[in-house]
């Protein structure tokens, strides 16, 4: 393929990853609204999370937010967002971003915590743990792998869709898809693609092997194993596959 | 034209002189009846591409979907490169695989096509696979104790079983399909999404963009309701049992 070997004598040059917003700018610019995105849906998703997770109430909510957030295409939100008065830029990128990310956060919080056996959370209570001490000690390290999977799914999603924003005028490496495909120099367009999806290729293997090293490994498993065949019927589907990009 | 002339006049006057654009005077509303009116011939022209794709797409990929789920269950060392070849699938971003796609299929609405595809071919085996994989082994043992062959055991024991997963699968393949029909913008194939960067391109137009995104979140219900229907035709046993 005679564009693909294009693309690669374009990536092989180093002029293009140095130059003033060349690729290694474009990255950069693309992970900085990536991880202002999540750390802003992370901020929102996280306490609410868990408090509806602890209180064990809001499933029909989460799940409703979840199915919606499916339905709605990204570009709409990140063209909507530009449009308005915010204005086009990383600014409306960002926000229409978090936006897209609070769902898989919440909705595995959510299910994380609730998840919780109550027996345990009572034995933490009778040996004469806090409130906020269960909390910490207790509900989180059980909680933590969903928790986990939830932010890895929602930033490997923004690093993926951060891309359209091109489309619409926003930047990151999208705009080398975009540019190459205007100008018909489909060489730049493969780089930006291959870039765009090695970029969301690296970020779940990263993520997934934090949240491997950090989880508490031996009680992991059980764990999961003991609550997989009790969630059955209400139990709103973790969006850990999440929807594709 | 004349009135871009009379601009930084029209600026000077204003109390913010920088960023002011002619499209920031001029009325821009959120939806406009009649934007839909005038145009109803192209924006269903748009939808009817959008469902051409999203049909074709879903019914391709379950026809490719249900063997591969067949063959994945037989062992766990088919599963396992199903199911990790899906997740690498799943994190490709479409912009990039639609942009992958060009070089072999150009312009046309194919590389919209197999893109979507590949996509709701991973959501369905995952699905599939789960679905098949519920079915209780002494449910199947009885089946072919009963004398079923594989076959008709697939067709009266498996399936049935399997159906709510299947119709899970289904339905979120459709809806996240319709979403991502949009991308395909890309290739000037996007169904209704070509109404939101179009009124992007023409100065921002709202009206415009709102119609697009509107109409790709009505259909996306619309699909979930039709086969959230379907669903309850093929399963009345789930019925008397829930009543």
């Amino acid at each position: 393929m005679n564009e693909f070997s294009r693309a690669l004598l374009y990536l092989n040059d180093p002029f293009n990853w140095t130059r003033p917003s060349g690729i290694t700018d474009l990255a950069l610019e693309h992970l900085a609204i990536s991880a202002v995105a999540v750390l802003a849906a992370a901020v929102l998703a996280l306490p609410v999370g868990v408090a509806l997770g602890t209180a064990r109430r809001g499933a029909g909510l989460v799940v409703v937010l979840s199915n919606v957030s499916r339905a709605v295409p990204t570009l709409a939100l990140l063209t909507l967002f530009a449009v308005s008065p915010i204005g086009f830029g990383n600014r409306a990128t960002t926000i229409a971003l978090a936006v897209f990310a609070v769902p898989p956060i919440l909705t595995n919080t959510f299910v994380g915590f609730r998840g919780v056996d109550p027996e345990v959370r009572e034995a933490a209570r009778g040996m004469g743990m806090s409130r906020g001490q269960v909390l910490g000690r207790v509900e989180l390290p059980l909680a933590l792998p969903l928790v986990a999977t939830g932010i890895r799914t929602a930033a490997v999603q923004v690093v993926a869709t951060a891309g359209l924003a091109a489309l619409v005028g926003g930047g990151g490496l999208g705009r080398l898809i975009n540019l190459g495909f205007g100008q018909q120099d489909y060489g730049v367009m493969i780089a930006g693609a291959i870039l765009v999806a090695g970029l969301a290729l690296l970020t779940e293997a990263v993520l997934a092997m934090l949240s491997w090293a950090l989880t508490p490994g031996p009680r992991r498993l059980p764990f999961l194993q003991v609550s997989a065949p009790k969630g059955g019927s209400s139990v709103p589907e973790p969006t850990a596959s999440g929807v594709p990009l | 034209m004349t009135s871009l002339g009379a601009r930084p006049l029209l600026d000077a006057v204003s109390d913010p002189p920088v960023g002011r654009l002619a499209v920031d005077e001029a009325p821009n509303p959120w939806f406009d009846p009649s934007y839909v009116t005038d145009n109803w011939d192209s924006i269903l022209a748009y939808t009817g591409e959008h469902v051409r794709l999203t049909v074709l797409a879903v019914v391709i990929g379950a026809v490719l979907a249900l063997p591969l789920a067949l063959l994945a269950r037989r062992s766990r060392y088919l599963s396992a490169p199903v199911l990790g070849l899906s997740t690498v699938v799943y994190t490709i971003p479409s912009l990039a695989m639609f942009a992958l796609l060009v070089p072999f299929t150009g312009l046309s609405s194919n590389t919209v096509l197999i893109g979507l595809v590949a996509y709701s071919l991973v959501i369905l085996v995952r699905n599939f696979l789960a679905g098949l994989q519920g079915v209780p082994a002494d449910v199947r043992e009885a089946a072919r104790g009963m004398g079923l062959s594989p076959a008709q055991a697939l067709w009266r024991v498996d399936l049935p079983l399997a159906l709510p997963a299947f119709m899970a699968g289904l339905r979120i393949a459709t809806v996240s399909t319709v979403a991502l029909t949009t991308v395909g913008v890309l290739v000037g194939h996007g169904g209704l999404g070509q109404l939101i960067t179009g009124g992007f391109a023409a100065n921002f137009y709202r009206a415009e963009i709102v119609t697009g995104a509107v109409g790709c979140v009505l259909l996306a219900l619309l699909a979930d309701v039709l086969l959230a229907g379907v669903e309850r035709a093929l399963t009345p046993w789930a019925r008397a049992v829930g009543s």
